[in-house]
């Protein structure tokens, strides 16, 4: 055992595989420190707790770091496995981490199917507009008109706006905030982690590796401030015309409501079958 | 699920959490679950997927029968690997295996194909279900105390998700304890080696074939699934006409029988393999005897006849 500074907060990690495996200056580290605060602060057994993620630096975020039970699948199928772990564990807290391209990309499929079934699965979809982990390639979150490492004259496909892209297929809980927005996120994933059905939080993240340096920003802070500066709360978007929007980032809360849940769905059905 | 790669998915999010899982497919659905395929390999993971053999490749003839996959069932995943693929003959036999392959699964911690194929898929056949209690179920190995669920033994036992033991799962390389390390050499050499040999090494039990009229021949015709069927109609007829021809049926398709085809080719003068593809576990058999093996192939979505058979192999002999 590696004797490690005392905080709070490390007996949720798997402090062995510390330090983390992050750049410097990417959002990683802080969503994990939320995340970590959120447990805290809803006292939340982390073995209450089943981490599923895809395959990205994003899904690096609970895996390995977070000591809970962890399932790290396939590139963009983290939510389908999780459908599987959440079916047979219905009282557990199933959360999926990872990144864009991973769940709106490879994995889009599997996204808005599981918000159309409302199954009872929290995901954090950290959008750092590009596949980092791989080089900077284009992703579905890529704004328009960026050079990537694919896209070296620039982007020709507008991004899909992921969060009302969920919200518009069902979910009970969508969200949309950024690593600069600390105290708005941790409510956020607080609220949830408190919903029956499916709570989705797309959460914008830095990554100066393969995306900032790529567009003139320099490291982590230039791109924290530019989501101060582009980020627009959504009650003020609202009497916006989209041509005032294009440059913005809407934050805040998009749904939150509540429908049946799919595993609850399941159990009925079963009940019934069973007579 | 919304599709076939989900399906895997969500079986192998639930073994985890503690479920025997499985699922079905056909064609298509088989080669969209490649990738998850193998995951369960790597993660040994135990769990079922039946893939009724339907004529590909692609849409192919959509519901009718083939034996196009054997080979793709084998080497369909990437990487190295070692597969349990068995392939029942009839509809009592299909009931049967689904207990085999959940056995096996669980004591090899392996996937299990059932390959079926489009005939047997649709044919309705009396079948007796046995007394439940007289069924054997192979538990799962669960960890007692704090054992590695990767390593250590041949075939670890598992940790399943709510055990309070913050088991870590992953499809990249890792060590014994779960944890992900993809730069050490000898990490992947001993895991991937590991679970290559717990097939390898377990081949007689997990091996099951049926040999007929195999004590006098001078022929032999090896065949499996449907197939297996106008085969023995064939070897019926073809003794009663003198000819003298003994029949293997592999009931397991992989790991492949190989000491059985071995011996028994070694004593044939001539081997035929009637299959509904274009040769491909004749092409296997091939690699065990210098024997002349004869490719009985049939496709287009219907199985061979006995007549089919019959007089491929009066006309070779
Ligand atoms: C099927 C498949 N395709 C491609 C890859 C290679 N790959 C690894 S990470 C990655 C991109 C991940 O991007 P994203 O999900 O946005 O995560 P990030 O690294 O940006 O956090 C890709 C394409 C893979 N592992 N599997
Ligand atoms: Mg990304």
């Amino acid at each position: 055992m590696q004797t490690q500074p005392h905080h709070k907060l490390t007996k949720y990690l798997r402090t062995d595989v510390l330090p983390n495996a992050f750049c410097a200056g990417c959002g990683g580290g802080t969503i994990l420190n939320i995340f970590c605060n959120v447990l805290e602060e809803m006292e939340i057994d982390p073995n209450e707790i089943i981490a599923v993620t895809g395959i990205g630096c994003s899904s690096w975020i609970p895996s390995p770091y977070l000591k809970v039970d962890t399932l790290h699948t396939t590139h963009g199928r983290a939510i389908a496995f999780a459908t599987g772990v959440k079916v047979m564990k219905p009282k557990k807290r199933v959360i999926v981490i990872a990144g864009d391209g991973d769940l709106s990309g490879i994995g889009g499929n599997h996204l808005i199917h599981a918000a159309r079934r409302n199954i009872g699965l929290t995901v954090f979809l950290v959008n750092n507009y590009i596949y980092g982990m791989t080089g900077g390639q284009v992703s579905p979150t890529t704004p328009y008109s960026v050079k990537s490492s694919t896209t070296p004259y620039g982007n020709v496909e507008r991004p899909f706006e992921i969060a009302e892209l969920v919200a518009a297929a069902g979910a009970d809980y969508v969200s949309r905030w950024s690593t600069y927005h600390i105290f708005q996120l941790k409510k956020s994933m607080k609220e949830a982690l408190n919903k029956n059905g499916f709570s989705f939080i797309e959460i914008t993240s830095q990554c100066p590796t393969s995306y900032g340096r790529r567009v003139g920003m320099r490291n982590g802070i230039d791109q924290l401030l530019d989501f101060k500066e582009k980020s627009i709360g959504i009650k003020k978007a609202e009497h916006l015309s989209s041509a005032e929007l294009e440059e913005k980032m809407i934050v805040g809360k998009l749904i939150d409501r509540n429908r049946p849940e799919f595993t609850d769905g399941l159990r009925r059905v079963n009940e019934a079958a069973a007579g | 699920m919304e599709d076939e790669i989900a399906s895997l998915g969500a079986v192998i999010g639930a073994v985890w959490a503690g479920g025997k899982s499985m699922t079905a497919t056909s064609g298509p659905g088989f080669s969209l679950m490649q990738e998850n395929l193998g995951y369960a390999c790597m993660t040994e993971t135990p769990c079922v997927i039946v893939n009724v053999q339907r004529s590909g490749p692609s849409t192919g003839q959509a519901t009718k029968a083939a034996q196009g996959d054997v080979l793709q069932a084998r080497w369909g995943t990437h990487g190295d690997h070692e597969m349990i693929a068995l392939s029942p003959h009839s509809v009592q036999e299909t009931f049967d295996i689904m207990i085999d392959a959940f056995n096996l699964s669980e004591k090899y911690r392996n996937p299990v194909i059932i390959l079926l194929d489009g005939e047997i898929g649709h044919i309705r056949e009396k079948i007796v279900f046995p007394d439940p209690d007289s069924i054997e179920v192979i538990p799962r190995n669960i960890a007692a105390g704090n054992a590695d669920p990767f390593g250590g033994e041949r075939i670890p036992p598992m940790i399943e998700f709510g055990m309070n033991q913050q088991v870590h799962v992953t499809g990249s390389t890792h060590k014994p304890d779960g944890m992900r390390d993809v730069s050490t050499m000898e990490v992947h050499d001993t895991l991937i080696r590991r679970i290559y040999d717990k097939i390898d090494s377990g081949r007689e039990d997990i091996i099951k074939y049926e040999e007929h009229f195999t004590d006098d021949f001078d022929y032999l015709i090896i065949s499996y699934g449907a197939t297996a069927r106008p085969t023995m109609g064939a070897v019926l007829s073809l003794r009663e006409q003198g000819i003298k021809i003994g029949f293997l049926r592999y009931i397991t398709i992989w790991p492949f029988a190989n000491r059985i085809t071995k011996s028994l080719c070694a004593r044939a003068k001539k081997v035929f393999v009637p299959e509904m593809n274009l040769g491909q576990l004749s092409r296997e058999i091939q690699r065990f005897t210098d024997k002349e093996v004869v490719s009985i192939s049939k496709i287009g979505g219907v199985c061979h006849t006995i007549a089919e058979i019959e007089e491929a192999v009066v006309s070779n002999i």
